[in-house]
């Protein structure tokens, strides 16, 4: 077998055998409804874990991702109170998201700055920008809007999804493309295995690397309209912290940190490991939801180390 | 005057200079010293007090900085440490109705700081022995660290009515507060530690070239891992202060964002985020613009929420000036 496909195929065994404990263990667990909840719940982080794969494919990161959501939220919410039509509202937050994401790439690509530092700066812009807009939660009540989140589309079987899950699958499905068949994605993954190399190639480096974030702003303003979907509300303090859930998604769905290695369909198997462990807590009912947080850093660990011990050996190899 | 420019705490001060200048202009007494109560008394202590925490932990950062290394999770230690002190010390009343400590006050602290330390050295291993990326390997605790204080605290508020703990983050010793004094013997000691003995040069030579230091003879694990373990050890001070400040500990809350803060004061104050250049007086320096700032923004009467806005905006200003092809860009348009 291929040794890049063990990180992956470690996740997706990980993930089988959660849901053959739950199943096991707890009554009723074994639904189709059980498993299309895991998506429908974990849609918005689904979207944005999917953007920072390719910044981290890149050796970069990006922290604003959570702050970006709540922007989009207030924004949407504040112009749907104010008439706006609806799917004006979507594209106006799609193309801030995006245009926001391509700032912050410029700042990296340009002048050569940590992208540590300045999504950091962007997290705070855009975390002051909506309390800016309004510090109190904002209800949505156009009737589009509300139409579109409570929407269910069945799937045979007693089982349904929300049009969030299916946004959540199609940019799933459309990131595997980009990252696997266009230009793009193997300019991404070249930068993230090495720059100067990948400079010497001829590939469009600077470009690629504005790109990374640029698609991370616009699927940060994208998951920012499937949770307020999801919470039919926009308020600043949306997602605080939600960067950090998106980044242990994508690690333990088997990308390397440093850049260079790694699949989207991980990252959909890291979702929903944290979405099945949530589940997990919830139907055994005596456990705190603290301990999400703990198991959470645990299994980031684990793969770390696993990580390490994987780069070692291929090293080792060659 | 083109010296006295290319001073490395030159900018750092300017602007915060700027900044008080900016409050007296609008508040006349803002720069009023009062004695009340056998302590000073007046904005400016109210903002050395509020700082000391950001200093405490950004002294710590400054250091990991130093040696290439970020750490994220102090924000949790901070909540960890205030939880441990908090339980150790608890809510018991003696006899006569007065609030009593379960156990002596050395012993809860010292086991708080001990904890912290602990926490400290975990993430340096996981970044010497393990070779994990310095965010990665503070990750893991920063997510799993509030978890763990949620864990012992039951998911509660732990509120302390023992009033000598209250002295560290309330108490004024010679008229300052407390936590100033604490704040500036880390500061004193850290400086006698890093210029009168090998130490300093050792984190500038692991800073600057890692292998290099190593091949040089410089014990470069063994001192990240020290380095770790005082930014766990800071951390855990700041703890105690905030915690004795608002006399209770609150796991989820407590040293929310601290550790972007302090990345932030330590970056203001002209350390380099790429390692080997290091400035402990602009870190101090730094940590109090971040509080005057968020101190002005609210007495020139604007909005608290432009404060983010600010910071933001004056992040983005500070990397700019500190990156080389910024500055080239800016030379070529001004020949």
């Amino acid at each position: 077998m291929n040794r890049r496909l063990l990180p992956l195929a470690v996740t997706i065994l990980l993930f089988i055998g959660m849901a053959t404990f739950g199943s096991v263990r707890y009554d009723g667990f074994l639904s189709l409804q059980v498993f299309l909840n895991l998506l429908i719940d974990n849609s918005f982080l689904c979207v944005a874990a999917v953007g920072m794969t390719f910044v981290i494919l890149s050796g970069g990161i990006d922290l604003s991702v959570g702050a970006v959501m709540a922007f989009t939220t207030t924004l949407c919410a504040a112009l749907l109170r104010a008439g706006w039509n609806p799917y004006a509202t979507m594209a106006v937050a799609l193309v801030l998201g995006a245009g926001f994401g391509a700032a912050q790439g410029y700042l990296i690509q340009r002048f050569r700055l940590a992208p540590f530092i300045v999504t950091l700066a962007g997290m705070f812009l855009a975390r002051g920008c909506s309390y800016l807009i309004s510090t109190e939660s904002v209800p949505i009540d156009d009737a589009t809007w509300v139409a579109i989140a409570q929407a269910r589309i069945p799937l045979g079987f007693g089982g349904s999804l929300t049009v969030g899950a299916l946004l959540a699958i199609a940019t799933v499905l459309a990131a595997m493309r980009l990252a696997h068949a266009t230009e793009f994605g193997r300019t991404v993954y070249a930068i993230g295995g090495d720059e100067n190399s990948a400079r010497l190639m001829g590939l469009a480096v600077n470009r690629a690397r504005t790109g990374v974030y640029l698609l991370s702003g616009f699927t940060a303003a994208l998951a920012g309209i499937v949770m307020s979907f999801y919470m039919l509300s926009g308020y600043s303090l949306h997602a605080v912290g939600l960067e950090l859930d998106a980044i242990a998604a994508v690690v333990i769905g088997g990308t390397l940190l440093a850049g260079g290695v790694g699949y989207v369909a991980g990252t959909l198997f890291g979702v929903l490991i944290l979405g099945i462990i949530q589940t997990l807590i919830a139907f055994d009912g005596t456990l705190s939801s603290w301990w999400t947080r703990i198991v959470v850093g645990v299994l980031l660990l684990l793969f770390c180390l696993l990580q390490r011990l994987f780069e070692k050996r291929s090293r080792r190899l060659a | 005057m083109k010296r006295l420019a290319r001073h490395p705490l030159f900018w750092p001060l300017g602007a915060l200079a700027l900044l008080l200048a900016l409050n007296a202009a609008f508040n006349p007494g803002f720069l009023a010293l009062g004695w009340r109560d056998g302590h000073l008394y007046g904005h400016l202590v109210d903002i050395l007090n509020r700082a000391a925490p950001l200093m405490v932990v950004s002294l710590g950062m400054t250091l990991v900085i130093a040696v290439r290394g970020l750490d994220i999770s102090v924000g949790a230690v901070v909540a960890i440490a205030a939880t441990v002190a908090a339980l150790l010390i608890g809510g018991a009343f003696n006899a006569g109705g007065e609030a009593a400590s379960e156990h002596p006050l050395w012993l809860a602290l010292g086991a708080a700081l001990l904890v912290a330390a602990g926490c400290g050295l975990w993430n340096g291993l996981l970044v010497v022995k393990a070779g994990m990326q310095p965010i990665v390997a503070t990750l893991v605790l920063m997510v799993a660290g509030r978890g763990i204080a949620q864990l012992l605290t039951g998911g509660q508020i732990i509120t302390v009515y023992y009033p000598p703990f209250f002295t560290i983050g309330g108490g004024f010793l010679a008229g300052l507060p407390v936590a100033l004094w604490i704040a500036a013997a880390l500061w004193g000691g850290l400086h006698f530690a890093l210029s009168r003995t090998a130490l300093g040069l050792f984190i500038r030579a692991i800073g600057g070239n890692p292998e290099a230091a190593r091949v040089a003879g410089v014990r470069s694990g063994a001192i990240t891992l020290c380095v770790y373990t005082f930014c766990g050890l800071a951390a855990g001070i700041a703890g105690l202060i905030v915690s004795s400040n608002v006399r209770s500990a609150d796991a989820n809350n407590a040293g929310q964002l601290l550790e972007l803060d302090a990345i932030l004061a330590v970056t203001l104050g002209g350390t380099a985020l790429t390692g080997g250049r290091f400035t402990l007086a602009g870190t101090v320096i730094g940590a109090l613009i971040i509080q005057t700032l968020t101190s002005t923004i609210y007495s020139i009467g604007l909005p608290p929420e432009v404060n983010l806005v600010v910071k933001a905006v004056l992040v983005f200003a500070v990397m700019l000036l500190q990156s080389a092809d910024f500055r080239a860009l800016f030379m070529a348009a001004q020949r």
